[in-house]
C-alpha cells in the first residue's frame, strides 16, 4: 500500500515541479523567477525525503535536511540582491 | 664506518650551507661577513686537502646517496685526479676572491648578498667537478647559470648589468638544455647515468647510432659555458659585474665548466674524426678570433675577456687534438691560464677602483703612479704573452709543438699557422696592456688621482704572480700535479718532464716569430686601430638582441592568438584541442562489446533530467540577462544535488548543496558591481560556430559516459572499498580516500585552496588601489531600493538558525570518518551559517563580533594538517599514514578516534577560513563604493521601544 502512495506522492511532487519550471521559464517578473526556484527545493526536499522511504534508508534524510538549511539563504539572496542591490552591507 | 671518501658530500654541501651565513654576519660588519664567507671555504680546503695525498696515489674516492634509485638519479660524487685540480682551483681562487672582494667593494653595495651569491656559485661549482652521476651533474650545470646570473647582475642599478646577466642566462642555460639531451642520450646507450661506468664504456658509446647527436648536444652546452665561437658573445657582455665576479667566473670557474666537461667527457666522447673537426676547429676559430677582437677593445675588462675567449678556445683545440700530450698541454694551459688570468683581472679592478676608468686610452704611465700593482700587472701579461721564464711560455709551447703536429683535412701547416697567429695577437694585446696602461708618460687628465691600493686588494693577484714565476721558472714543481689531472683525463699512465729549454724546434721558432710579430703589431697599433674602427663588423648582442625580440614577437603573437582575453575563445581552443585528441584515440583504439544491459528508468528521473535539460536550455537563452542566469544555475546545481542522491552519492550530494549556495552568494556580490547585462560582442557566425563546437563536445562526452557504462571496466575503487575499513579505519570510503589513501592530495588542494583565498584578497586589495577602485568610488548605487536594510524577520530567523546549522555541521564533520559528510562539508555549512548573520546583520555589526582573522584560519588549517602528517613519521611510518583506534568515553557509546580526523579537521578549518576570506573580500567592495554601513543588529529593533516605554512608565 505505502508504495502506491509514494508513487502518487512522487507524481505530485513532479507535476509541481514541472509546474515550477513552467513560472521560471515564463517568468515574468523577477520575484516570480525566484518564488519558483525556492518552490522548486521545497519539492526537492519532499522528493529526496520520498525517496529515502522507498529505499528504507535514512542516509538520504540528511541531504534533505541539509538542502532544508541551505536552500532558502540563496533565495534570500537572491531578494536581498533585487531590494538592496549589495547582499552583504 | 667513516671513512675518507665520507667527506665528499660534505665538502659538495659546505659552500650552500655557507651560503645562509653572510647575509646575516653582514650586520656585524664588511670584515666579519668576509671572514664568515672564508670559513666553509676553508674548511672544504683542508678536507679536499687531507684526500690530496691519496688522489696522487691514484686513489679514486667514492661517496653515494641512494636518491632516486628508480630515475638512475643519485646524489653520489667522486674525486679523481681531475677534480681535485679543478675543486682545488674552485676553492683556492674563491678564497682570494673573497679577501679580493672585502676591499674591491664600495659601502653601498649589498655585500652579503654578494658572499651569499658567491658561495651558492662556489658550491654548484663544486658540485659539477665533484659529481659522478651525470643527472646530478646536470642540477650542479644548471645551477651555475642560476648563481652566475645573479653575480653577473649583482649591481642591480646598471642596465648593462641586467642585460649582460640576462644574455649569459639565456645563452648558457640554451645550452644547458641541449647539453640534458645529450646526457640523456648518453645514459640510454650505456644504461648507467654513472659517470664512471660512461666513462669506461666509450667504445660502446663511439660505435652507437647515437654518438653523433649526444656529441653534438654536450659540446653545445660546453662551447656556451666556455665560450666558444659562435658563443663567445655573452661573456664580453658579462663583464658588466663587478670585478671580483669577472675574476672568479671568468677566468677560474665557470667558463672553464666547458672546457672541465670536455675534459672529463675525454675519454668516453673523444678520438673520433668527428670530434677532432668540430672541438679543434672550433676551437682554433674561437682562439684566433677571440685574440684579434682584444687587440682592438679599449676598454680593459673587454680586452681581458675576449683574451680570455681566446685561451679557453686554446684550451678546446687541445682537448680536440684527442692526444694524450695535447691533454698533459690542456691541463697545464689550465693551471697558468688561471694564475695570470685572475691576477690580470683584479689588476684591471685595481686600475678601475683607484683610477676611476678602465678605458686604456685614458690611462698610460701607471707605473710611476702604482708601482706595485704595475709590477703584478707586467709579470702576470708577460705570462699571457708567453714570455720565457713564465708559466704561460711553458704551456704555449707545449701547444704549438701540438699545433704544428696536426693534420687537418690533408693539411699539415694550417694548424700550426694559425696558432702562431693566435699567438701572435696575444703577445700584441699582452704587451698593448702593459705599455698603454702602465708605461709611457704619466698623465695629468686621470679622471681620480691613481695611487696604489691597500694591501688587502693587491695580496690576492701578488699572491698568484708567485705561482707565475714560481712555475715558469722552475716547472717541474707543477708536474705532479698536472699528470695527476692528465692521467685522469686520458685513463692512461703517462710520463713526461717539464722543461724550459728543448732546443731549437719547430715550436720554438713559432713562439720567436709570435713575439716579434706581436711587438710589430704592437707598434702599427694606432694606424690599424684606425682601419679596424672604420671596418663594418656584425655586432653581436644587435644580433642576439634582434633574435630574442623575434622570439618574443613569434611568441606573443601565438599567445596573443590562442589567448586574446575572450573566454570563448580560451573555451573553444581548449575544447577542440580535447575533442580532436578525443577522436584521435577513438578512431585509433578499438571499443569493446557492450557487456552490460540498459537499466529500467526508475519514475520522476525523466522528469529531473527533463528539468536539467530545460534549465539548461534556458540559461543559454537567457545569459545575457546576467540575473536570469544565475537563478536558473541555481536550478541546475538543485537538480545535480538531487541526481547524486538519486545515484548512490550521498556525500557529492551535500558537498555540491553547500558550494552551490556558497557560489551563488559569490556571484551575486561579484553581480552587484558588474553589468547587468552582457552586451552582444560576437558576430552570428562566430556564434554558429561556438555552437557547434559545443554540440559536438556535449555529444563526444554524451558518448563516452554512454560507452563507460554499458561496459564492465576495471578501476581502482575494488581496492579502495576493500581497503577502506581495515586500512583508514573509516566506512564512508570517499572521506578514506580523501584523508588517507589520497591525503597527500588533498593536503595540497587545501594549500591551493588557501592560497587561492588569500589571492582572491590580495587581487581585491590591489584592485581597490588602482583605475577601478576610482571608478568604484565614483559609481552611482543609489537605485530604488527598498529602506529595509536589515529586517527584523531576517535577523531573528538567523539567529535561530545559527546554533542549529553549527550542530549540523559538527555532526557532519564527527561522523565524516564512517558514514557521509566530512570536513570539507562541515567549513562549508559552517561558513554559510555565517554568511548568513552578514546577510541579516551587515557587514560592520558581524566582523565587530569576529575574533578570529579569516587568514590564520587558513594558516592553522594547513599547520594541523601538515603537523598530523608528520606525526606518522614519529610512528616510524610515511607521512600522513592515518592511524585509528576504539575508544569508550562513558556515557556515550564506543566511539571511533582517528588520526585522519584531526586532518579533516585541518582541511575544516582551511575551508572555512578560504571561504569567509573570499566573501568578505568581495564584500569590502562596497565600503569602497561608499556605502555606509550600520552598528546596530537591525534597522529597527521594537525590543529597544518596548525598553524605553518600561522606562518612562517606571519614571
Amino acid at each position: 500500500m505505502i508504495t502506491y502512495a509514494i508513487f502518487f506522492a512522487f507524481g505530485c511532487y513532479g507535476l509541481g515541479l514541472l509546474m515550477n519550471l513552467w513560472r521560471l521559464a515564463r517568468g515574468p517578473g523577477r520575484a516570480d523567477r525566484i518564488l519558483a526556484l525556492d518552490t522548486m527545493v521545497i519539492n526537492v526536499i519532499a522528493l529526496i525525503v520520498l525517496y529515502g522511504i522507498w529505499q528504507g534508508t535514512a542516509v538520504y534524510f540528511e541531504a534533505s535536511m541539509l538542502v532544508a538549511m541551505v536552500g532558502f539563504v540563496s533565495t534570500v539572496a537572491y531578494c536581498r540582491f533585487i531590494l538592496r542591490g549589495d547582499i552583504i552591507e | 664506518m667513516f671513512s675518507d671518501s665520507s667527506l665528499l658530500p660534505i665538502i659538495a654541501i659546505l659552500p650552500f650551507l655557507g651560503a645562509l651565513v653572510p647575509g646575516v654576519m653582514i650586520r656585524a660588519g664588511r670584515t666579519a661577513c668576509a671572514s664568515f664567507t672564508a670559513i666553509p671555504t676553508v674548511l672544504a680546503l683542508v678536507m679536499l686537502g687531507t684526500l690530496a695525498p691519496g688522489v696522487m696515489d691514484g686513489t679514486v674516492y667514492r661517496a653515494e646517496i641512494v636518491w632516486l634509485p628508480q630515475l638512475g638519479l643519485s646524489a653520489s660524487f667522486f674525486l679523481d685526479g681531475l677534480g681535485l685540480l679543478f675543486a682545488g682551483m674552485i676553492l683556492g681562487v674563491g678564497l682570494l676572491i673573497t679577501l679580493y672582494a672585502r676591499y674591491y667593494l664600495s659601502g653601498e653595495d649589498p655585500m652579503g648578498q654578494f658572499y651569499t651569491y658567491l658561495l651558492l656559485f662556489q658550491g654548484a661549482m663544486l658540485g659539477i667537478v665533484l659529481s659522478d652521476n651525470i643527472l646530478l651533474l646536470l642540477i650542479f650545470w644548471e645551477l651555475t647559470s642560476l648563481s652566475s646570473f645573479l653575480l653577473i647582475g649583482y649591481w642591480k642599478h646598471l642596465p648593462e648589468g641586467r642585460q649582460g646577466a640576462r644574455m649569459a642566462l639565456t645563452v648558457t642555460g640554451a645550452g644547458g638544455l641541449a647539453m640534458i639531451g645529450g646526457m640523456l642520450i648518453l645514459g640510454n646507450v650505456v644504461g648507467s647515468y654513472n659517470l664512471t661506468d660512461i666513462l669506461a664504456a666509450g667504445d660502446q658509446i663511439r660505435a652507437s647510432d647515437w654518438y653523433a647527436p649526444a656529441l653534438i648536444l654536450i659540446l653545445l652546452g660546453a662551447f656556451t659555458k666556455s665560450a666558444q665561437f659562435p658563443f663567445h658573445f655573452w661573456l664580453p657582455h658579462a663583464m658588466a659585474a663587478p670585478t671580483p665576479v669577472s675574476a672568479y667566473l671568468h677566468s677560474a670557474t665557470m667558463v672553464k665548466a666547458g672546457v672541465f666537461l670536455m675534459a672529463r667527457m675525454w675519454p668516453a666522447l673523444a678520438g673520433t674524426d668527428m670530434w677532432f673537426y668540430i672541438v679543434a676547429t672550433v676551437g682554433l676559430v674561437t682562439m684566433v678570433l677571440g685574440a684579434v677582437i682584444a687587440l682592438f677593445k679599449d676598454d680593459l675588462k673587454a680586452l681581458l675577456a675576449f683574451s680570455t675567449v681566446s685561451h679557453l678556445g686554446l684550451l678546446t683545440m687541445l682537448l680536440g687534438f684527442g692526444t694524450p700530450e695535447a691533454a698533459i698541454a690542456a691541463v697545464f694551459h689550465i693551471i697558468n691560464h688561471l694564475t695570470f688570468k685572475a691576477a690580470l683581472f683584479m689588476t684591471a679592478g685595481i686600475v678601475d677602483h683607484e683610477a676611476h676608468t678602465r678605458d686604456i686610452k685614458r690611462l698610460g704611465g701607471l707605473a710611476r703612479l702604482m708601482p706595485i700593482t704595475a709590477t703584478i700587472g707586467t709579470v702576470a701579461a708577460l705570462s699571457m704573452a708567453g714570455i720565457p721564464l713564465f708559466n704561460g711560455f711553458l704551456s704555449k709551447e707545449l701547444m704549438l709543438h701540438e699545433a704544428a703536429h696536426v693534420t687537418w683535412y690533408q693539411n699539415p701547416w694550417i694548424v700550426g699557422a694559425l696558432a702562431t697567429l693566435g699567438s701572435l695577437f696575444s703577445v700584441a694585446y699582452s704587451l698593448r696592456f702593459i705599455f698603454h696602461v702602465f708605461g709611457g708618460p704619466v698623465r695629468d687628465d686621470y679622471p681620480a688621482k691613481p695611487h696604489d691600493p691597500p694591501f688587502g686588494l693587491w695580496a690576492a693577484p701578488a699572491f698568484l704572480c708567485v705561482f707565475v714565476v714560481l712555475i715558469g721558472v722552475a716547472p717541474f714543481l707543477a708536474q705532479p700535479v698536472v699528470r695527476m689531472a692528465a692521467e685522469a683525463v686520458t685513463g692512461e699512465e703517462l710520463s713526461f718532464y717539464f722543461k724550459i729549454w728543448h732546443g731549437v724546434n719547430t715550436a720554438l721558432l713559432m713562439s720567436i716569430a709570435a713575439i716579434v710579430g706581436g711587438v710589430i703589431l704592437l707598434g702599427l697599433h694606432r694606424y690599424l686601430d684606425r682601419l679596424w674602427i672604420a671596418a663594418p663588423r656584425p655586432e653581436a648582442k644587435t644580433i642576439f638582441d634582434g633574435l630574442i625580440a623575434g622570439v618574443v614577437g613569434w611568441m606573443r603573437g601565438i599567445t596573443g592568438w590562442l589567448h586574446h582575453g575572450a573566454i570563448s575563445r580560451y573555451l573553444a581552443v581548449f575544447v577542440v584541442a580535447t575533442l580532436v585528441v578525443g577522436v584521435a584515440a577513438f578512431l585509433g583504439g578499438e571499443m569493446g562489446q557492450q557487456t552490460r544491459a540498459l537499466t529500467p528508468i526508475p519514475p520522476v528521473a525523466p522528469l529531473g533530467w527533463l528539468l536539467l535539460v530545460v534549465a539548461t536550455v534556458l540559461v543559454v537563452v537567457h545569459h545575457r540577462s546576467r540575473f536570469r542566469a544565475l537563478v536558473l544555475i541555481g536550478v541546475i546545481g538543485l537538480m545535480i544535488s538531487l541526481g547524486f542522491v538519486f545515484l548512490s552519492a550521498p556525500d557529492l550530494a551535500l558537498t555540491q548543496i553547500s558550494v552551490e549556495t556558497v557560489t551563488i552568494l559569490l556571484l551575486l556580490l561579484a553581480l552587484h558591481f558588474l553589468p547587468k547585462e552582457t552586451p552582444v560582442e560576437s558576430s552570428g557566425g562566430r556564434r554558429f560556430g561556438d555552437a557547434a563546437i559545443a554540440i559536438a563536445a556535449g555529444v563526444a562526452v554524451a558518448g563516452l559516459a554512454y560507452a563507460f557504462m554499458t561496459r564492465d571496466f576495471n578501476s581502482i575503487s575494488d581496492f579502495h572499498l576493500a581497503n577502506s575499513k581495515s586500512g583508514g579505519g573509516g566506512t564512508n570510503v570517499v572521506n578514506v580516500i580523501l584523508v588517507d589513501f589520497r591525503g597527500y592530495d588533498t593536503y595540497g588542494e587545501i594549500i591551493v585552496l588557501g592560497i587561492a583565498g588569500l589571492a582572491i584578497f590580495a587581487l581585491m586589495e590591489s584592485l581597490l588601489a588602482g583605475p577601478a577602485g576610482r571608478r568604484l568610488r565614483n559609481a552611482d548605487y543609489t537605485l530604488d531600493r527598498s529602506k529595509d536594510r536589515h529586517p527584523l524577520m531576517m535577523v531573528v530567523a538567523t539567529r535561530v538558525m545559527l546554533p542549529i546549522a553549527m550542530m549540523v555541521g559538527i555532526f557532519i564533520f564527527l561522523r565524516g570518518h564512517n558514514q557521509p559528510g566530512g570536513g570539507f562539508v562541515a567549513g562549508l555549512v559552517f561558513s554559510i551559517a555565517l554568511l548568513m548573520q552578514y546577510m541579516a546583520s551587515g557587514f560592520a555589526w558581524t566582523t565587530r563580533r569576529q575574533r578570529l582573522e579569516y587568514h590564520a584560519l587558513i594558516g592553522f588549517g594547513v599547520v594541523i594538517a601538515g603537523l598530523t602528517g608528520v606525526g606518522s613519521w614519529f610512528a616510524g611510518r610515511p607521512f600522513l599514514t592515518s592511524s585509528f583506534g576504539y575508544f569508550e568515553f562513558p556515557p556515550i557509546e564506543e566511539f571511533e578516534l582517528a588520526t585522519a580526523m584531526l586532518f579533516d579537521l585541518g582541511v575544516f578549518l582551511c575551508v572555512l577560513g578560504a571561504v569567509m576570506l573570499m566573501l568578505f573580500g568581495l564584500s569590502r567592495l562596497a565600503r569602497h563604493a561608499g556605502e555606509t554601513v550600520n552598528k546596530e543588529p537591525m534597522e529597527y529593533d521594537p525590543s529597544n521601544a518596548v525598553a524605553a516605554a518600561t522606562t518612562r512608565e517606571r519614571r
